[in-house]
């Protein structure tokens, strides 16, 4: 297992790890930075002062009960189906390849998509907000037409990892998918 | 190619057996289904598995040997599954063993007649028998109706949960069974037989006899001559709620039906309707708890009145303005005052109306109210009724404007035709040219 660090697209410090579990199976696992002590305790004391200052102008000490449940709920919301922990990657070559995200609160949501399906695995790039960034994405086989794609699938969306990391991944990815046009198509 | 194994969660803790299942060999993939316990007859075994492949049409056979042996390995035992290869012949045989209570396995086949004698990689998939049993891999819809090889190629891993469903009478037996053959699957859990679920499905089919009786009674009221005729039929269908309670008649019908559902779409569709129907009837539960508590029904009663007296001070105020101002009801002022006082007698009539109804409104209310427990939308329907009948006198207003600009402009119209020198030709449904004479045009 190797681990590398490296620079997301706006400038957070993530970690690539891979792990080769056989010669066709090989998992690849993006983490994003931890959620800063700093930016919760910034944005849960910005709440409590407005409602402070609301309950300063009308007396009424609900707002202060509700300002305190609308921070915990919103952290756990948050925390449940916004805040993405680890991306990874699972090539398993001759079956498919598994894209999991772990939110903060542990919660997992996977999509398989089979091996019969997958075009390629290409880097394009993208123009997002302001910047122009680079970013890993599966290309699917349109069914009718054997040169067609039929839909664009984009990888590690919540991480953006910068170029450097992505053409190690893609460069992972490639050897395993190149195993399939080489191998012998009946046993 | 990879040699993949699908290996049901459920054997793991299997005794030491034999495998059996499908070999896809377009894939090179073996789907294992059950696990054949000692001491068994091979005969008896290879008699078993035609008349299962005869009844479910999957070709299941035996693909290998499974061990999972409490003590440390036997050398015999080991030997003795190596000959139950050649007792079943299969290419490749599959062998998995666990020993004790380690948590690695360790999976091998044996090539007899192998052309390439080298280390095939082997990938084990383990998966959930049930899960995978109950569910259905759907094809793309725009390739299902293309020929059986495009669908072939759209997705492998059906085949896997075909083979899964399909077998479903190879997990009737279990090894608890009096028989020649022991096997393992699913079912060795412990067979699923939840006692609510099949009270209520014994109480869903006399339940359902009655509600399509009693429906069939109602809709047979609503559809007699006496509602049909011509005022009534139209207030029926101005009405929203009479809508609305037909659609929630039809809904109910839907549900109540004694046919299955067809197929999978037809069963979402009931299970949607009723789903929203429990929805809706909970929530109207809800707005009546809390109409019903502290009076509120008298204080709405109580307010209507005077927001209606409101209302109609309001527009008399803006009649007399639009009677008296330049950009007027119409620039004639003879006009202006017969409209004016026209839409004033309307409104004075609308008023009476409602004071004349303002000692019954509470009463009215407190049965109409009743009705939400129907459902939230029937509730939303009334009220959306309520305030179009309350406004009543305003869209009269809208009518009679309507219809006079609507002479206006045909009037109009007319004039400009006859000022390009073209005519409707009422015959043909179209203008065509007319040459007129001087003193026609002149008039």
């Amino acid at each position: 297992m190797e681990e590398w660090w490296y620079r997301s697209a706006s400038g957070a410090r993530i970690a690539l790890r891979r792990r080769q579990h056989s010669a066709s199976c090989r998992e690849l696992a993006v983490r994003c930075p931890r959620l800063r002590l700093r930016s919760l305790s910034a944005a849960t004391s910005a709440a409590w002062l407005a409602a402070y200052g609301l309950f300063v102008l009308t007396e009424n000490s609900m707002v202060l009960s509700a300002a305190i449940i609308i921070t915990l709920v919103g952290l756990i919301i948050y925390l449940h189906f916004v805040k993405i922990d680890q991306e990874s990657l699972l090539v398993i070559g001759s079956l498919g390849i598994q894209v999991t995200s772990s939110y903060a609160s542990g919660k997992e949501s996977t999509t398989f998509i089979e091996m019969s399906q997958v075009k390629d695995v290409v880097i394009n790039e993208a123009i997002h907000m302001q910047k122009v960034i680079y970013y890993l994405c599966i290309l699917l086989q349109d069914p009718g037409d054997p040169q067609g794609v039929s839909e664009v699938v984009p990888l590690f969306q919540s991480s953006k990892p910068r170029l450097d990391c992505l053409i190690v991944v893609y460069k992972s990815c490639q050897e395993i998918l190149e195993q399939r046009k080489t191998a012998p198509q009946s046993s | 190619m990879v040699l993949k194994v699908f290996f049901p969660s459920c054997c793991a803790s299997a005794e030491s057996g034999i495998l059996i299942g499908r070999w896809i060999s377009e894939q090179n993939s073996a789907v294992i289904l059950a696990v054949v316990h000692f001491p068994f007859i091979p005969v008896q075994v290879k008699q078993y598995l035609t008349e299962v492949q005869r009844v479910t049409k999957v070709s299941v056979s035996v693909l290998g040997s499974w061990s999972n042996s409490k003590q440390e390995k036997e050398e015999s035992l080991s030997e003795f599954l190596e000959d139950l290869g050649t007792i079943f012949s299969h290419e490749p045989w599959i062998q998995i063993s666990k020993e004790g209570d380690s948590k690695f396995w360790s999976c091998s086949t044996l090539q007899k007649n192998s052309n390439n004698p080298k280390e095939e990689e082997i990938i084990l998939v383990y998966y959930d028998q049930r899960k995978v049993m109950l569910s259905h891999l759907h094809p793309p819809l725009d390739t299902a109706a293309s020929t059986d090889h495009k669908a072939e190629d759209a997705s492998k891993l059906s085949a896997i949960f075909d083979t899964v469903a399909k077998s479903k009478i190879l997990f009737m037996t279990d090894r608890y069974d009096d028989g020649p053959i022991k096997l393992t699957h699913w079912q060795s859990d412990g067979v699923e037989a939840s006692i609510i679920v099949e009270l209520m499905k014994q109480a869903s089919v006399p339940a359902c006899m009655l509600l399509t009786f009693l429906l069939s009674l109602v809709s047979g009221v609503c559809r007699s001559r006496v509602l049909k005729f011509w005022p009534l039929s139209f207030l029926w269908s101005k009405l929203s709620t009479c809508e609305q309670l037909g659609h929630r008649l039809q809904h109910l019908q839907v549900i109540s039906s004694n046919k299955k559902a067809q197929n999978q779409t037809q069963l979402m569709r009931k299970a949607n309707i009723f789903v929203s129907l429990l929805i809706d009837v909970a929530l109207g539960m809800l707005l009546m708890s809390w109409l019903y508590r502290k009076n509120r029904i008298g204080h709405l009663a109580d307010t209507l009145i005077p927001v209606a007296d409101h209302v109609a001070e309001e527009l008399q105020d803006l009649l007399q303005w639009l009677m008296g101002a330049p950009a007027g009801l119409k620039m004639n002022r003879a006009l202006d005052q017969v409209l004016g006082r026209f839409f004033l007698y309307h409104i004075h009539l609308w008023i009476s109306y409602i004071h004349l109804m303002s000692p019954f409104i509470e009463m009215i209310l407190w049965y109409v109210g009743l009705s939400a427990c129907l459902g939230l939308t029937v509730a939303l329907c009334i009220l959306s009724d309520i305030i179009a009948l309350l406004t009543f006198h305003i869209y009269c207003f809208y009518v009679y404007g309507a219809r006079l600009y609507c002479l206006k402009i045909y009037g109009l119209s007319s004039l400009w035709r006859l000022f390009r020198g073209k005519k409707w030709n009422v015959l043909r449904q179209r203008v065509d040219s007319c040459s007129y004479d001087l003193d026609q045009v002149v008039l």
